[in-house]
C-alpha cells in the first residue's frame, strides 16, 4: 500500500480547520457547553487512521474530534451533533464529548477517561473470535494510562493476543497535570514490556512516522500476533477545554512546540522534499474551507430535536427477549 | 458577617480544618497544581500555597486509587478530604466506596472507622450523559456511609467541617450551579447563591435538615438545585394564594425523617422533588417514610418530581426536558390540591 501524502495532508488540515472554526463557533455562543481540542495532535489522528479499513474500529476520547474525522465520520455530522442539532451523529444526544459514527467504525465517544479501553478490547475480541479480520485502535491520552481500566485491558489484550492498537497520545499533560507529576517513568510506552506486548515511542508530530509504526502494528494484529502499544509524543496547542487560561505551562514552552507544528512541518515537507505542486495544496485547503461551510450551514439548518425525543433510545424498540412499553 | 458562594466556604471550611488538625489533608486531580484550576470548579484554589504539596495532594487520574488512598489513611489515623472532578467518575471507584468503605467497620466487628470525606459535583450543566448525573440516591442505598448535600454557603462550610470530624465515611454531593466558580471556571446559568458565612468554627450537624420556607398548604422537599427551583415555585404559589413550606433535607443519610413528618402532619400534602432519575431515587424512600408513619396526615396522593427515567441528554432543549423545572413543581402542587 502506497502511502497517499495528499490525504494524510488533508486529514490533518480538515481537522486542524474544523476545531478552529468550532471554536470560533463557541465563542459566537453557537456551540452549546465545552470542547476539547485537537489543535496540535492531527498526525496521531491522520497516521494511525489511514492504516485502517473502513470496518476496522476506533475508539476515543473526551477529545474526539479529530478521530472521528480521520476515520470518515462525515464533517458535517459531527459538526449538527456539537450544536446539538437531531441531525447530528448522536441526533443530539451526545454533545461534543461524544461524537461517532459506527457506520464507520467510531463507537461514540466515551469521555470517561481510560474508559474505552477495555471495550476496545471487546471489539477485538469480537473480531477475533468472529475472524473477521478487524482490527481495533483504543486512542487515550497520557492521563488515562494511569486508569486501573487501562491496565486491566492491557494484561488481557496481550494474554488473548488480541488484534489491538493502544494509542496513547502523550501530549504531556492531563488537563493541568504535567506528565512528570503522574508517572514515575519517563516513558508510557515502557509499560507494553510488563504485560507482554511491544511498546514504541513515536513523534507524534510526524505524521509519515505515526503512520509507518500504526501500519506495522496493524499488520502484527492482523497476522494473530496481538497488540501494541504506540506512545505518540505530541502536544496540545489549545488549552485543554472552553477557555483554559494555561498557567500550569509556560510561554517559552509552547513557542517550542509551535516550531514542530505537525501541518506546517508536512506542508514544508511536500513542497521541499516531495516537491509537491503548490497549486495542489492551494486546493486541497480550498476543498476543507467548502466542506466546513457546508458543515455549518447544515447544522444551522438542522432542526432541534423535538422535546420527546428525550424519551427515545434508551432501550431497543423490539428484541427478541422482549418489547419495552 | 462576609458573604461568599458555595466554592469559597467549602474551601473557607477545608482550611479550618487543616488548620486546626494537621491529620487533615486533600487529595484529587488537578486539586493543587501551581497555575492550575484548583479541582475542576475552583474549590482547592489556593490550597496548595498554604499547606503545600504533602498535604494537597495532586493524584494521577486513578480513582479507585484516590478512594482506597483515602479509605486506608482514615483508617490508619488520617482525615482525607477526597474529590472527584464530576460526580459521575464515583462509578470508578464504586468497589471501594460501596464493599470497602462502607462495609470495614462493620465486618471488623467496630473495631476499625474510616473518616474520610468524599466530594462530588453533581448536575447536568450541557454536557451529555456521562458529565451530569445526580447520584446522591445510589449511595443512599449503601449502609454505612453517610450522605450530605449542602445548598448554601453557610451549610457547606458547616457540612465540610462536621463531615471532617465525623468518623464514618461521608460523601458529599454538591451542585455545578451552586457553586459560584468564577473565571474561566464559571458556569453558564448558575445560580450561585452568596450566603453569610461566619468567619468563626461552626458546623452544621450531619442529620439535621432545614426548612427554608414556612407555609400551610403544602410541604416540598427539595435538595441542591431543586431547592431553589422549588422555592421560584413556592413564590409562584403564593401569588394563587397556596403556601408551600420549603424544606432542605441537607442531609440524606441519615435523614431527618421528624422535621419531614412533622411539616407533613400540619400541611397534609407531601411533594417530593430531586434532579435525579425518577425511578428509586431518594424522593422514593421519603414517599414511603410519609406512607408508612404519616399516612392518616395526607390530604391528597404523594407526588413526586424527578427527572424521567433516561440518560442525561446533550441538546439544551433535550436538557431543559430532563432537569425538573418551577413549572413542573407548580403544576404537581396544583394536581394535589
Ligand atoms: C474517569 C475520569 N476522571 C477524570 C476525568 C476528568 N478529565 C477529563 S479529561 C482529563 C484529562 C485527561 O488527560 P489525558 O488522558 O492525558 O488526555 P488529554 O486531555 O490530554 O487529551 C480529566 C482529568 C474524566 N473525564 N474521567
Ligand atoms: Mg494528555
Amino acid at each position: 500500500m502506497g502511502t497517499n501524502e495528499i490525504a494524510l495532508y488533508q486529514t490533518m488540515v480538515l481537522i486542524r480547520r474544523f476545531e478552529e472554526t468550532v471554536n470560533e463557533l463557541y465563542m459566537q455562543g453557537r456551540i452549546p457547553s465545552t470542547l476539547h481540542l485537537y489543535i496540535g495532535q492531527e498526525a496521531v489522528a491522520a497516521g494511525v487512521c489511514s492504516a485502517l479499513n473502513l470496518d476496522d474500529y476506533v475508539l476515543t476520547t473526551h477529545r474526539p474530534h479529530g478521530h472521528a474525522l480521520a476515520k470518515g465520520v462525515e464533517a458535517k455530522a459531527i459538526m449538527a451533533e456539537l450544536f446539538g442539532k437531531a441531525t447530528g451523529t448522536c441526533k443530539g444526544k451526545g454533545g461534543s464529548m461524544h461524537v461517532g459514527d459506527i457506520r464507520v467504525g467510531v463507537f461514540p465517544a466515551i469521555a470517561i477517561v481510560g474508559g474505552n479501553v477495555p471495550i476496545a478490547a471487546g471489539a477485538a475480541l469480537s473480531a477475533k473470535m468472529m475472524k473477521n479480520g478487524r482490527v481495533a485502535v483504543s486512542f487515550f491520552g497520557d492521563g488515562a494510562a494511569n486508569e486501573g481500566d487501562w491496565h486491566e485491558a492491557m494484561n488481557v489484550a496481550a494474554l488473548w493476543k488480541l488484534p489491538m492498537l493502544f494509542v496513547c497520545e502523550n501530549n504531556l499533560y492531563a488537563a493541568s497535570t504535567p506528565y512528570k507529576a503522574a508517572f514515575n517513568i519517563e516513558t508510557i510506552a515502557r509499560r507494553a514490556d510488563a504485560y507482554g506486548m511491544p511498546g514504541v515511542v513515536v513523534d507524534g508530530n510526524d505524521v509519515l512516522a505515526v503512520h509507518r509504526v500504526a501500519q506495522q502494528a496493524v499488520e502484527r494484529a492482523r497476522a494473530g500476533e496481538g497488540p501494541t502499544l504506540i506512545e505518540c509524543r505530541t502536544y496540545r496547542q489549545c488549552g485543554h477545554s472552553r477557555s483554559d487560561p494555561r498557567t500550569y505551562r509556560t510561554q517559552i514552552e509552547e513557542a517550542e512546540w509551535k516550531t514542530k507544528d505537525p501541518i506546517v512541518n508536512f506542508r514544508k515537507y511536500l513542497l521541499e522534499e516531495l516537491h509537491v505542486d503548490e497549486n495542489s495544496l492551494r486546493q486541497v485547503d480550498e476543498k476543507v474551507e467548502a466542506d466546513l461551510r457546508e458543515a455549518i450551514a447544515y447544522a444551522d439548518a438542522s432542526p432541534l430535536p423535538a422535546a420527546d425525543d428525550l424519551y427515545s433510545d434508551v432501550y431497543t424498540p423490539t428484541s427478541e427477549g422482549g418489547r419495552h412499553a | 458577617m462576609p458573604k461568599m458562594s458555595i466554592a469559597e466556604a467549602i474551601r473557607q471550611g477545608i482550611r479550618e480544618e487543616m488548620r486546626r488538625d494537621a491529620r487533615v489533608f486533600c487529595l484529587g486531580e488537578d486539586i493543587g497544581i501551581q497555575g492550575g484550576f484548583g479541582g475542576a470548579f475552583t474549590v482547592t484554589l489556593g490550597l496548595s500555597e498554604e499547606f503545600g504539596h504533602e498535604r494537597i495532594l495532586d493524584t494521577p487520574i486513578s480513582e479507585a486509587a484516590i478512594a482506597g488512598l483515602a479509605i486506608g489513611s482514615a483508617v490508619c489515623g488520617m482525615r482525607p478530604i477526597a474529590d472527584v472532578q464530576y460526580g459521575d467518575f464515583l462509578f470508578e471507584m464504586m468497589d471501594q466506596l460501596a464493599n470497602q468503605a462502607a462495609k470495614l467497620r462493620y465486618m471488623s466487628g467496630g473495631t476499625l472507622s474510616v473518616p474520610m470525606v468524599m466530594r462530588a459535583p453533581v448536575g447536568a450543566t450541557g454536557r451529555g450523559s456521562q458529565h451530569a448525573q445526580s447520584l446522591e440516591a445510589f449511595f443512599t442505598h449503601v449502609p454505612g456511609l453517610k450522605v450530605v448535600c449542602p445548598a448554601t454557603a453557610y451549610d457547606a462550610k458547616g457540612l465540610l467541617k462536621a463531615a471532617v470530624r465525623d468518623d464514618d465515611p461521608v460523601l458529599i454531593f454538591e451542585h455545578k450551579l451552586l457553586y459560584g466558580s468564577k473565571g474561566a471556571r464559571s458556569e453558564k446559568g448558575a445560580l450561585s447563591p452568596i450566603g453569610e458565612v461566619p468567619d468563626e468554627d461552626y458546623i452544621v450537624p450531619i442529620g439535621v435538615g432545614a426548612v427554608r420556607r414556612t407555609g400551610k398548604d403544602v410541604t416540598i422537599v427539595a435538595n441542591l438545585l431543586m431547592l431553589y427551583r422549588s422555592l421560584a415555585a413556592a413564590e409562584t404559589l403564593a401569588q394563587k394564594g397556596i403556601e408551600a413550606e420549603v424544606i432542605d433535607p441537607r442531609t440524606l443519610v441519615p435523614l431527618d425523617k421528624n422535621l419531614i413528618l412533622d411539616s407533613v402532619r400540619k400541611t397534609g400534602r407531601l411533594l417530593i422533588v430531586e434532579e435525579d432519575n425518577l425511578t428509586n431515587g431518594w424522593v422514593a424512600e421519603v414517599a414511603a417514610l410519609m406512607a408508612d408513619e404519616g399516612f392518616a396526615w395526607l390530604d391528597a396522593p404523594i407526588k413526586r418530581v424527578a427527572a424521567p427515567d433516561v440518560p442525561p441528554p446533550f441538546a439544551p432543549p433535550l436538557e431543559r426536558a430532563y432537569v425538573p423545572d418551577e413549572q413542573r413543581i407548580v403544576d404537581a402542587v396544583l394536581s394535589m390540591l
